[in-house]
């Protein structure tokens, strides 16, 4: 059998790997597939936590998740698709209307 | 012992796949790597014992998400960034901020081995307490019961963005 600690550390770099994109990446798609990465880390950890202590919890936990990053996905490409129309970019930077 | 040859090797999937979904420069690109890394992850997730949730990770983020990622893609007609744009962003040519990024990245990584090192009882292994937990129906029955009310706000939620999805990629032509 696998250790916890095995699934945590696979989670943990999942994390790392989104979070790295989003901080490093000048590409508003590429962002938000690093969002769902990091959703996808997170996930991992609920399911493997669930299995260790028994019962439901973390797998409906999980179902949640995927409920919002589906309404989330939507949303956010929306909102890149109308940005795409007004400044025919995707680079975060070209997007400082609210800037002080 | 294929139990732990198959949980690296799909591990290995899912971290390679990620790490190159940031590495991509054509977002096309990416978004395939994406779904290689959830198909690995619904691996892992029936190796949890988690069917219901390998099942959705293929149906909702495979299939559903996944696609309206590819399809928005394709409708921006691949707006990948162009050579001397990646060139002058490239995290390994870039000045201090990025590299102040990646030093935040390097941190999390840090803090999380740090946290999971301090951890006690992660070395036991999954699962040794055998539990229904593998069964779709027990799994349905708790979700329809226990969590019904947030079952339901689901349903709105999705409402919500469904709206809000039209209403904010409509063009502004419409509202003359």
């Amino acid at each position: 059998m696998i250790p916890l600690g095995h699934y945590l550390f696979v989670s943990a770099v999942l994390f790392a790997i989104g979070t790295a994109g989003v901080f490093l990446r000048r590409n508003l798609i590429t962002i938000l597939l690093s969002i769902e990465i990091m959703l996808n880390a997170v996930n991992l950890t609920f399911v493997a936590f669930g299995r260790q202590l028994g019962g439901f919890d973390g797998q409906i936990i999980v179902f949640f998740v995927m409920t919002v990053a589906a309404a989330e996905a939507a949303v956010g490409l929306a909102i890149v698709i109308a940005l795409y129309r007004h400044r025919e970019s995707l680079n975060p930077d070209a997007f400082t209307a609210l800037k002080w | 012992m294929p139990e732990t040859i198959a949980f690296y090797v799909f591990s290995a999937i899912a971290i390679g796949a990620s790490a190159l979904v940031i590495g991509q420069r054509n977002p096309m690109h990416s978004v395939l790597l994406l779904i290689a890394s959830f198909g690995a992850l619904a691996g892992l997730y029936i190796q949890l014992d988690a069917p219901f949730v390998a099942v959705a990770q293929i149906i909702i983020y495979a299939g559903a998400i996944m696609v309206l990622f590819l399809f928005v893609v394709m409708l921006l007609n691949a707006p990948q960034e162009d050579a001397a744009e990646w060139d002058r962003t490239h995290p390994l040519r870039q000045g201090v901020l990025a590299r102040f990024g990646s030093l935040l990245a390097l941190l999390l990584v840090v803090e999380l081995v740090w946290a999971l090192l301090g951890t006690s009882d992660v070395d036991r292994p999954v699962g040794e307490q055998a539990g229904a937990a593998g069964s779709v129906r027990a799994l349905g029955k708790v979700l329809f019961t226990e969590y019904v009310f947030p079952f339901e706000a689901t349903s709105v939620l999705i409402l919500v963005a469904m709206v809000g999805a039209v209403v904010l990629a409509r063009r502004e032509s419409d509202e003359s």
